[in-house]
Parts: structure tokens; sequence; C-alpha cells
């Protein structure tokens, strides 16, 4: 027996999806344009599925910051935060991070998926239960997983369900309710007051992961939480600086006395790599131009509206209301496959999210937003989905 | 038409296989025979999303909590089936 035989059925179909053309889990990027195209297969490309919310990742003074850090703290910390790997950086980082946040506290973790897994099996352990929407990302599975605790899925963003299966649970054991502010797969948001309702009812404790909404909701960018009044009902934040703060790395912030003490009990924070100075300085950067150009949020919103409205008109399903995510819903997997290539060979790199990697079956293409997206970008790329629903009308009679 | 058929052992002869069977009927390939040794994954095409999603109707049926760290190693109807069963007692 090979030891792969496991992944038979999903190389099978991984094998099919080549037949029809480019790789769309293997998309090699030769060279990065600018924040919102790049060389790819020897053609200009409009990226519209980078997950580069406020567009920093070419911010002069971030890159500056990013420089003169690698320059003067080497290119890795070569340890871990309870050994080596302590540098002045990532304290003041954390301090800055804590200090826009309004948390009294807040932990860097070396990325955002280490970030769940660390806050996850830090905080809820083998006598504790979860109880998680079924929409999570794969890294709050994976820190469900790894924290031992016994873990209770409930309805994706529905706080009746969530209140019945806790008056199911027994008395005596700590609860940890985890949800995310901004699904990243459809673009819907969690109804965080009602769950925070739910939790207080119950004498819970709510987790809220913010790594796409951050810099993105709320009138200062702190997030879903922010944007629906609820932040003081939210005991655990995690983020990431992947995504909006244009870096590499997560976190999470509470205003808990002992929650410092995550540094010698989660064992993701301790037995890992800190985060690179460079990496480090650039999302202090990118968090200080954050926090002070609402600018940023204005123009993906701007572009978000368009983008969404655009889509309709042409016909279109768009899984969720207007935000920096559109997921467009397609019939079948060969659909999407066929879509998500013709859109390649039209310049428009989005990223193709088909089952198990989506709720229901979906299959999807997702596009996410930039702030550094130009009006005009947002136009083309309109034009060329114009031109997909030629080719998916000719693809559907052929 | 789906066939149950649970006299092949005694874990599939209750009602409880009965009822699981009634709630999987949608992923069985017409003509197919659900018995306690039919697997979920290689004959009923149900992945990792699809079990979890299932377990949750089989939830608000018997109005119970499975948690999902129970799923992981569910292979048969048989072995879901027997979950269910133990949860269902209490």
């Amino acid at each position: 027996m090979d030891i792969f035989d496991k992944y038979a059925t999903i190389i099978g179909r991984h094998d099919k999806v080549l037949e029809a053309g480019t790789d769309p889990f293997a998309v090699r990027v030769d060279e990065m344009l600018s924040a919102t195209e790049a060389m790819i297969g020897g053609r200009r490309t409009i990226l519209l599925g980078t997950n580069n919310y406020l567009g920093l990742t070419f911010d002069p003074t971030a890159i500056d910051a990013s420089v003169e850090a690698a320059r003067r703290d080497g290119t890795g910390t070569t340890g871990s935060r309870i050994a080596n790997g302590n540098y002045a950086q990532h304290q003041e980082l954390e301090l800055e991070l804590a200090a826009f946040l309004k948390r009294r506290s807040c932990m860097v973790f070396t990325t955002g998926y280490q970030a769940n897994l660390a806050m996850i099996a830090g905080v809820a352990g083998p006598r504790d239960v979860i109880f998680m929407d079924s929409d999570s990302h794969a890294s709050i599975y994976d820190g469900c997983t790894l924290s031992g605790a016994k873990v209770i899925r409930f309805r994706h963003n529905d706080p009746d369900d969530l209140d019945r299966r806790l008056a199911r649970s027994p008395e005596g054991e700590c609860k940890l309710i985890i949800v995310e502010g901004l699904y990243s797969i459809l673009g819907d948001t969690a109804p965080l007051k009602a769950f925070a309702e739910v939790k207080k009812k119950h004498g819970a404790w709510l987790m809220v992961d913010e790594a796409h909404s951050l810099g993105v909701y709320g009138g200062e960018g702190r997030g879903v939480a922010e944007a629906q009044d609820c932040e003081a009902d939210v005991d655990f934040v995690v983020g990431t600086f992947s995504k909006s703060l244009a870096a590499i790395g997560g976190f999470g912030a509470a205003n808990h006395p002992r929650f410092d003490c995550l540094r010698f009990c989660s064992r993701p924070y301790m037995f890992t790599a800190s985060p690179s100075p460079a990496s480090i300085a650039s999302a202090r950067a990118s968090l200080r131009r954050m926090a002070n150009d609402p600018n940023l949020r204005a123009a993906i919103w701007n572009n978000a509206e368009r983008l969404h409205a655009g889509l309709r008109q042409l016909g279109y399903t768009v899984a969720a209301a207007p935000g920096p995510v559109a997921a467009i819903r397609l019939p079948d997997e060969a659909t999407a496959v066929a879509a998500w290539n013709r859109l390649l060979q039209l310049g428009v790199y989005v990223n193709l999210a088909v089952p198990p990697g989506t709720p229901n079956g979906a299959c999807l293409l997702r596009c996410s937003l930039s702030a550094a997206h130009a009006p005009a970008q947002i136009d083309e790329v309109l034009g060329r989905f114009e031109r997909l629903s030629q080719s998916l009308r000719e693809l559907a009679t052929a | 038409m789906v066939d149950v058929t649970s006299d092949k052992d005694v874990a599939g002869s209750d009602e409880v296989f009965k009822e699981v069977c009634g709630l999987v009927t949608r992923f069985a390939p017409e003509g197919m025979a659900l018995t306690p040794d039919t697997e979920l994954a290689a004959q009923l095409n149900i992945d990792s999303v699809a079990a979890m999603d299932l377990v949750m109707e089989i939830e608000d049926h018997y109005n119970i909590d499975i948690p999902i760290n129970e799923i992981a190693d569910l292979r048969t109807l048989g072995d879901l089936a027997k979950l269910v069963r133990r949860h269902v007692k209490g």
C-alpha cells in the first residue's frame, strides 16, 4: 500500500482541474508590478484576489522601515520569543497594537494561521468546550483540534442555533465561542452584537477573528466588532498582518489581566521562531498608516461598491452584501474552473474556491478589493467580466 | 429508490440506524442498498465538510450535540449510527 493512497481521490480531482488549463492552486507570479498588477504567464494581470485590502504592500515608508530593520537586526531572529528571538521591535509592536485596539495586552505571532492556533489552544484546554461557527477558517478548526477541548459546531451566523447548543451544554464547563468578523470565502459579516447577547446569557467567553475585517470595518478600522459597537463584549480579538497590514504575522489581544500567561502556556507562541525584523517593521509602519489615513478605508469601500454593483448589473450572483470580498456563485466545479482560466487569460487574477473549502458545496470565483485599485481598473475588470459572461454562455450552449 | 438493509449486524438493526439512513438517502446513488458497512466517503461521496453538516442535521433531529472531535474517525453508516446511539442514550 502506498502511504499517499489516502489522497487518491483528491489527487484525481486536482488532475481534472489541470486538464482545464493553469493550476489555480499554484499560480506563479513572475513579477509584482504594483499592489494591484503583476506579470503572470507573460501577461500583465490585474490582481483581484490578494487580500491586500489597504494596498500597502508597496508603501514607501513601510519598505524603508523593513529594509532598515533588516540591516539593523538581521534577516531572521533564529529563535523563539521565549529564547533568543524576543526583540525590542516585537514588544513595541505589541504595545502599539494594544493601543490601537484599545486592549490591555497584545501578543504577536509569526503568522496569522499560528495566531489562531496559539490563541485557541492557549485559551481553551481539554476540560473546556468550544462553540465554533461552521464556516470558520481552517486555522480555527486546527486551533480547536490542538486545544483538546470538546468542539461543538453551530450553524453559520445563527445566534439562535448557538443559544440552543449552549443551553444543552452542562453547567460548570468554561465555554468559548469563536466567530469571525468577516468570513473570507463568501464575504459576509457576523451578527456580532447578537452573538454577544447569547454569550452574556450563558456566561461564555467570546473570541472574534478580525483577520479580514481589520482596517476595513469600523470608524477607526478595528473591525466588525467596532462597526457593530460591541467591542466591550468581545473577550479575545485575533488578527493577521498578512492582509490590511501587508506583512506576515498575526496577533491576539485581550483585556484579561492574566492574558500574558499565554507567553508561557501557548505552544504555537513558544515553540516557533519569532517574526522577522523586516516583517515586524513594515507591520508597524502600516499600522501607523492604517490608523492615521481614513482615506484608505474610503477608497476600498468605493471600490467595493463599484465592483459589486457592476457584477450584479452583468447578471452575476454575488454571495454577500458589498464589502472587501465579492464571491461570485457558479453552478458547478467544471464551470468555475473554466471561468477562472478564462479570466486569467483575460488578464484578471481571482481566487477559485471549491468544496470542501467552501460552505454548502459552493463553487465560487472569489474577488478581493484593494484601496490601491484605481476606479479605472475596476471598470476594466468589469469589462473583462462582461467578456467572461459571453464565454460562459458559449460554454453552456456547447 | 434506496434500499435500507439493516439486518447485517446488530448495530444496524435499530431505529437509529433507519433514521440515520433516512437522513443520508439523498447522498446515495439510485438503487444503492444502505447497510452498516456502507462507506460514507467512498460510496456516498460525503467529504469531511459534508459529514459535519450531516451530523448537524442529526443533532437537530435528536436535540443532541455531537462534538466534531468524535466525527473524524467515522468510516461507515454503522459507525455513524453507533455514535448517534451513544449520544441519544446520554
